[in-house]
């Protein structure tokens, strides 16, 4: 049985149908793609595995337990964490305070008011986590003055920092540069070798074929193709729901899709 | 460095402590018991709306359900005019947070403007029960028991029970801002939706910063009521009272702990002591104005803030000027960062 998964999950705000029957298998110790073209649903899917918009219909399961519709804290902490696609740190808090407040503690929510901010502990594993993404050396820096690039980082290692068994990026690559990516595409790597489960929006095709086991491809709400990467390629319904969707850089999708 | 600035509060909170000592006329120390009733109002108010970002607007609610608990308590247990009467201030404080704990949690399950708009919703349902119930005795107020000190003396048991309640909640907020639960009310402030993604929780969170914050104001409210000694739905429940205490805070600081205590203190001293100067009631509003215009305009994170930056460049400028060429700029890591994460 698949780890992570979302059966027919429908989705409407207002007039538009953002979901309708969707449906994603995410299996333990996969690295999973989602992609699509734009407005197809893909993070309107993420927000709703991770608790931030309630599905009109259909479930989400977690490891056999159904979690649809739980809040974003408790599904954090069953352990699924993700990043947004526009980065969000909390920017008058340094580093370390940032891989703080993420820090996961068994005790009651109350018990917060008797305790420091932090344990020696807790700092050393959100240190070792900085350095892990590079960023160690920047941790009392306020987490405002980070470059986009940096703000990538600091959001892969605060997701980590509570040990999720599945971690959703969105949009990991997006709008930072080649040797970036190819350092977070690294880090995945290292992660997924270590046993985390990873589900992946992305735009940048070489990314997803390239890291990928398993790739669904969205198209209107809907889940439209799933398979390896070489079967998403060969398929002939991705590229004409990305070309159909009158996407910009068709040239390039062409390619990348049908694998160059 | 950490002992140095504590060394600055103890001497400040001496100075405090000897003021009615050396100044012994009747109009400064009214003054001081003002002063400092808005200072302990400030703090608190800042250790949730400063903290959290949530501007609340209706505090008045607190501060006039304190007054209320006082002259009720005082005129129904025909209490004996007199220091006992000092008892009901920390129970003003708890009856403000018993109403808190249901005003929090309908008004923080919106956010920013929508926030601040039921917050002053809630604090006039408050104004107008006041005046229409009639327990509360309605536009004619109550009187609390007569208290007999003398002239020379009366305002100074009233002055160190309001420091009292500066200390009690200034310690709050520091502890808050110390503790677990404060970086989680900074982390709300950042970005509440992406805390809430971490595992915060948020709701119980908020709730229990309003309702903390809820004490002190109580408090300071049931400490007006029996240093006024009659009390009128209109000046306990009073809109200007959250408008002069987000002010204070803004102008000494948001969110830093000393900030409100300074805002506080500039503020309500200046304009008690101008009023009574001048007899002229309105004459502090027009320069409070033009002082907020230069606040606003030359610190608008306010003075403390401002001041706590000076300081801090000028440290660095001389740090910079010492190890011009040994230290890695800070800016240089991220690109070593990107590069060596590649190899």
């Amino acid at each position: 049985m698949a780890l992570l998964s979302a059966t027919k999950v429908t989705k409407s705000f207002g007039g538009l149908q953002a979901l309708s029957a969707c449906s994603l298998d995410v299996e333990r110790g996969s690295i999973s793609g989602l992609i699509g073209p734009n407005g197809s649903g893909k993070t309107t899917l993420f927000n709703v595995i991770t608790g931030y918009v309630t599905p009109d219909t259909g479930t989400v399961t977690f490891d056999g337990v159904d979690i649809t519709a739980n809040r974003p804290d408790r599904i954090f902490a069953r352990g699924i964490g993700r990043t947004f696609q526009l980065t969000r740190i909390f920017a008058r808090m340094t580093v370390l305070e940032n891989m703080l407040v993420a820090t996961r503690h068994e005790e009651s929510w109350w018990r917060g008011l008797l305790v420091a901010k932090s344990s020696a502990a807790d700092v050393a594993k959100a240190l070792e986590l900085l350095d892990f993404v590079g960023i160690a050396g920047l941790a009392e820096l306020q987490a405002g003055a980070l470059s986009y690039g940096q703000r990538k980082l600091l959001e892969l290692a605060y997701v980590l920092v509570a040990d999720p068994d599945v971690i959703l990026l969105d949009e990991p690559a997006g709008g930072v540069n080649l040797t970036l990516i190819n350092a977070i595409a690294d880090k995945i790597r290292t992660l997924n070798q270590a046993g985390k489960t990873f589900l992946i929006v992305e735009h940048n095709m070489e990314f997803v074929m390239s890291l990928c086991d398993r790739v669904t491809v969205m198209h209107q709400g809907c889940d439209l193709v799933a398979g390896t990467p070489a079967e998403v390629r060969a398929d002939s319904r991705v590229l004409d729901a990305y070309l159909g969707g009158g996407d910009e850089d068709e040239d390039d999708l062409r390619e990348a899709v049908a694998g160059a | 460095m950490l002992r140095a600035r504590n060394l600055w509060w103890l001497v400040v909170l001496a100075a405090f402590g000897v003021f009615p000592l050396v100044v012994t006329n009747p109009t400064y120390t009214t003054i001081a018991v003002f002063t400092v009733i808005y200072m302990a109002c400030a703090s608190s108010w800042n250790m949730f709306s400063g903290y959290s970002g949530y501007i609340a607007l209706g505090s008045a609610a607190f501060y006039g359900t304190g007054a209320y608990t006082m002259a009720l308590l005082s005129i129904h247990l025909h209490m004996a005019p007199g220091a006992a009467m000092f008892w009901l201030v920390p129970l003003g404080g708890l009856v403000a947070m018993v109403f808190a704990v249901p005003i929090g949690w309908i008004a923080l399950r919106v956010r920013r403007h929508t926030f601040v708009v039921i917050t002053i919703a809630i604090f006039f349902i408050f104004q107008l029960s006041a005046i229409n119930f009639g327990f509360t005795g309605g536009t004619s107020g109550l009187n609390l028991p007569f208290i007999t000190w003398g002239y020379q003396y009366y305002n100074v048991p009233f002055y160190y029970v309001g420091l009292g309640l500066v200390i009690v909640a200034t310690t709050l907020s520091a502890l808050v801002r110390r503790s677990r639960f404060g970086m989680q009310l900074l982390a709300i402030r950042d970005d509440e939706d992406r805390a809430l993604g971490l595992g915060v929780r948020t709701h119980a969170v908020k709730v229990t910063g309003f309702t903390l914050s809820a004490f002190a104001v109580g408090s300071a409210g049931a400490l007006y009521a029996m240093f006024v000694g009659q009390i009128y739905p209109q000046f306990v429940y009073d809109p200007m009272f959250d408008v002069s205490i987000a002010l204070m805070t803004f102008l000494g600081g948001l969110g830093t702990l000393s900030g409100p205590l300074l805002g506080a203190l500039l503020l309500e001293a200046s304009q008690q002591y101008l009023t009574i100067q001048f007899s002229n009631g309105s004459l502090y509003l027009i320069l409070f104005g033009a002082l907020f215009l230069i606040v606003i305009m030359f610190m608008p994170q306010g003075i403390v803030v401002a001041l706590r930056d000076r300081v801090t460049r000028r440290a660095e400028r001389e740090r910079a000027a010492v190890s011009a060429n040994e230290a890695p700029l800070v800016h240089d890591v991220p690109r070593d960062v990107a590069v060596g994460g590649a190899g």
